[in-house]
């Protein structure tokens, strides 16, 4: 069966609307696959603006995963503005791919990847303009299987309602899983139907299908439990881990947008996992454990890579980049191959006590000085204990000073405000720690043109992680608190003209929390939101407090439930938590003990380089820890960009 | 010791290479920037020994000559790139169109001899293809148009709406009868054929469009596309000059 493309239909509406690039396709390493001589067709889904969907990398691998697969094709959408939504509304235009321009409709699998729970109103969007069911339990044999994935996934209970399966941890394999089911299925005629291979998926274990778990509730609103309603569907779904990155080289060829995007950059994850154990952190508890790629890979793949797409920077990615076991071999190999050749290299992540300015010095050989950025997260001592986030001022002051004294002029700290336990003083420290910084640089630097921004956001409990029964703070506290940090700044005659202060008001926050740790019950009020219009609730001109506060005040009626019940209340130990039957690895146990030991300032080490200190994870999903160093170098390769060392003309890749 | 311009040796440029380009199908809705974003990253790839300008943050030598809007296709963009070293023309049309995606297409590289590759280029012809539109009502639009010495028309800018004449600038309007195959709609499409000088303020093919409408209200249905076909000098009869044609040597390649 032929789909048609639905570019002629969309060309005359592209004329009418803002920054039309971003809907045509066409990029440099998109792939176009045959409809017909492909069986297993997945859309992917970046439920955001183009702009900042593009260079998302979990989207990126499973793109060329998928469509190095013979006989798989796939494509990506992402979310229109509404200028363009109301005229595909207008002319009946569906949700399309960028790629073939091909209906969303007619794809086996239609996958969104999440980042952030603020997305959600823009999948809703997507599954409407593509013409499918809201609701799973209305869509038929030909609507695609609609999957969520990505970080937000490990707790897909607020959307399960509105999707078929979940996909949680690390994609590669389990798209290549998923692939392989749906082909047999589809071989064998699709015998019994949607259900039928929604059964098969779930009983695999390679998805959560939450159609197949009943939750119940008690009376106060808490969960009562949550069980398989079918023999085969297993109690609890694990999350899954790809055991050796050097096997995944990917992306390896990414995508280059003609439009601008928000990153520009060659980025390759150098490892993933962390296991520094920052207990507000969600990402470094469901990524564990640690595996490392090795620095030959690496090489390998910002050779190719920057070969392939042009690029001229390199983003060395994880969630603390200098952790790795040798990134000072690889920063300074790195420099050394693009000396002279306006490649720079960037360390987005990076902890203070694991950085050191002779491989800051590396990474900005080649390129711009500009400003460093750390994340003390809590400027008091004891909120440092708290969340686990042990690095010392000493540090911190000394790593500045050292920065400072090589030329840079510009740091910037990032905190989180509405900590467990935190009080004022906790956040009013975040001034005279800036003030300390600056009073490092002036030193070290002679000049009195020394910058420190500090950067703060309001902090949001996750699931699986130690602060999952923790009450979030109120948005007005944080407000208030954030306003008597600014007057402190302003107060400090001395430095505080040299203090930038960014902060994020803490509406949105609470949103992301009742999103985050909600149940199935939270799904009426997305669907509330997303018909009274809500998109693109990441984008503070889109986001709008009042209409999510009304649609919740509607949906929870006079009931137990409330926006205040889902973010401000604390969770005792035994309650029953919406995600309990998804597998992190974490024991539950252990992450409230940790819990614990938070409350009472207690810190706990990185099993890198001490014992393990068994949170559950190695043991649960039979993972090690893959740690260097391996002592390898990067294979010498003949420069990208032409030196006149190039002979021409030459082939190239 | 402070953070001063670090001291790159300016690398001069040893070759002007003047490129015509093309923007067609759906990359048309690319924007100026969209484009030189893409060019900056085909040079990469290519391996081309561009020459760089100096500074904290170097830029390779290109310098464009005008550009069409976002949304309009062009047969006939140009711009001049700087290279530090000499390289063939032609191996630099060929690995550069490689380099970038399909729908942005080298047409055409050749040596900068001498002069200004801007003094050569003071107008354009255009193709408007309106689907849908009636042929006598357009004719007879095109004629009032022309009959009138000028004909204000409005345009938002970047400096807010603006108000100028249209009609100065026209050289020729024509309606044409043949249909090209790829315009979508079909049967009755209305073609003209159009060449403007550039003036300033530059008059665009919708400012001609909105000057039928107010010339004779003439209203242009959605899906209009938009291509330009040349750039160069005004001939004395209404032509446009090739603006490569004095680099182009005795014995090279033929026109795009």
């Amino acid at each position: 069966m032929p789909v048609e493309s639905l570019f002629a239909r969309l060309e005359p509406l592209l004329a009418r609307v803002q920054k039309p690039i971003q809907y045509v396709g066409g990029e440099l390493n998109a792939t176009l696959k045959d409809w017909d001589t492909t069986d297993v067709r997945w859309c992917l889904m970046y439920p955001d603006a183009y702009e900042v969907g593009l260079p998302n990398q979990g989207v990126a691998i499973l793109y060329e995963v998928l469509n190095e697969r013979e006989g798989v094709l796939a494509e990506r959408s992402y979310a229109v503005w509404p200028d363009l939504e109301a005229l595909m509304r207008e002319h009946q235009v569906p949700q399309f791919t960028v790629d073939a321009h091909r209906p969303v409709k007619a794809f086996d699998l239609f996958g969104f990847s999440f980042a952030t729970e603020l997305g959600y109103t823009n999948m809703l969007n997507a599954i409407d303009l593509a013409g499918i069911p809201l609701l799973a339990a209305d869509r038929g044999d030909d609507d695609p299987i609609v999957l969520a994935g990505g970080h937000a996934a490990f707790n897909p209970e607020t959307i399960a309602e509105f999707l078929d399966a979940a996909v949680l941890g690390d994609g590669e394999q389990a798209v290549l899983r998923i692939t392989d089911i749906v082909r047999a299925f589809k071989a064998e005629g699709s015998p019994g139907g949607r259900e039928e291979l929604l059964f098969r998926l779930a009983t695999d274990g390679v998805v959560y299908v939450p159609r197949f778990y009943d939750v119940d509730y008690l009376p106060d609103g808490r969960i009562r439990r949550v069980v398989p309603n079918r023999a085969g569907i297993p109690f609890r779904v694990a999350k899954h881990t790809v055991m050796n990155l050097d096997e995944w080289p990917y992306p390896a060829k990414p995508l280059v947008p003609l439009a601008e995007t928000v990153h520009e950059r060659y980025s390759v994850e150098i490892f993933r996992g962390c296991t520094r154990g920052c207990r507000f952190c969600q990402a470094g508890m469901i990524t564990r454990p640690v595996r490392e790629r090795s620095i030959d890979t690496i090489g390998a793949m910002v050779a190719k890579g920057l070969e392939a797409t042009g690029l001229n920077e390199v983003g060395l990615l994880s969630l603390s980049s200098a952790d790795h076991s040798e990134i000072g071999p690889l920063a300074k190999q790195l420099a050394d191959r693009y000396e002279g050749q306006n490649v720079s290299l960037s360390l987005p992540s990076t902890r203070v006590d694991a950085f050191n300015v002779d491989l800051a010095n590396e990474l900005s050989r080649n390129g711009r000085r500009s400003g460093l950025t750390f994340a003390p997260e809590g400027a008091s001592e004891r909120l440092r204990r708290v969340i686990n986030k042990m690095v010392s001022e000493e540090d911190l002051i000394r790593t500045v000073t050292a920065a400072y004294a090589n030329g840079w002029r510009q740091v910037k700290l990032y905190f989180m405000c509405g900590l467990p336990t935190e009080t004022d003083d906790d956040v009013l420290e975040i001034a005279r720690m800036a003030a300390e910084v600056i009073k490092a640089g002036r030193e070290a630097s002679g000049k009195r043109d020394i910058k420190c921004t500090v950067s703060i956001g309001p902090f949001v409990p996750k699931p699986h992680t130690p602060f999952q029964w923790a009450p979030m703070l109120d948005h007005k506290t944080i407000d208030e608190r954030l306003l008597k940090l600014r007057k402190a700044i302003t107060a400090d005659r001395q430095y505080g003209k040299a203090i930038g202060m960014r902060y994020h008001d803490g509406r949105p926050a609470i949103i992301e929390g009742l999103l985050s740790r909600g149940d199935r019950r939270v799904g009426a009020v997305i669907r509330k939101v997303w018909e009274d219009g809500g998109r693109f609730d990441g984008w503070s001109e889109h986001f709008s407090y009042d209409r999510w506060e009304r649609a919740a005040a509607e949906a929870f009626g006079d009931g137990p439930l409330s926006l205040d019940w889902y973010t401000t209340r604390e969770r005792g130990e035994t309650e029953v938590l919406a995600w309990d039957h998804l597998d992190s690895g974490l024991d539950k146990e252990w992450l409230w003990a940790d819990w614990q030991d938070s409350l009472a300032a207690v810190e706990v080490e990185d099993c890198r380089w001490t014992p393990c200190f068994d949170c559950g994870v190695c043991p649960q999903l039979g993972t090690d820890i893959q740690v260097g160093p391996t002592g390898r170098v990067l294979i010498p390769l003949s420069p990208v960009v032409g030196t006149g060392a190039v002979p021409w003309p030459t082939s190239r890749g | 010791m402070a953070r001063a311009q670090p001291d790159r040796e300016v690398i001069p440029v040893v070759q002007k290479l003047r490129i015509r380009y093309a923007k067609r199908g759906r990359l048309r809705f690319s924007s100026h920037r969209d484009f030189s974003r893409a060019l900056e990253r085909a040079v990469r790839r290519a391996a081309l020994p561009m020459a760089y300008s100096a500074g904290f943050s170097p830029h390779p030598k290109i310098s464009y000559v005008g550009a069409a809007p976002t949304g309009v296709a062009s047969e006939a963009e140009y711009l001049e790139i700087g290279l530090a070293e000499r390289r063939d023309p032609a191996w630099v049309m060929a690995s550069l169109d490689s380099s970038l995606p399909p729908g942005l297409d080298i047409v055409e590289c050749v040596e900068g001899q001498t002069g200004s590759l801007p003094d050569r280029i003071d107008a354009s012809q255009w193709l408007l293809e309106l689907p849908g539109a009636d042929p006598a009502g357009l004719r007879a639009a095109v004629a009032a148009f022309l009959a009138e010495e000028s004909v204000e028309v409005e345009r938002m800018t970047k400096d807010g709406r603006r108000q100028f004449d249209a009609r100065a600038a026209v050289v020729t309007l024509k309606v044409t009868d043949t249909t090209p195959d790829d315009v979508s709609g079909g049967t009755n499409c209305g073609i003209l054929q159009l060449v403007v000088r550039h003036l300033t303020p530059a008059v665009r093919p919708d400012d001609v469009l909105s000057g039928l409408r107010a010339a004779a209200g003439f209203e242009v249905l959605t899906g209009t596309r938009v291509t330009r076909l040349a750039q160069g000098l005004l001939g004395e009869d209404g032509t446009i000059g090739d603006p490569l044609a004095a680099d182009r040597g005795p014995v090279d390649q033929p026109a795009g």
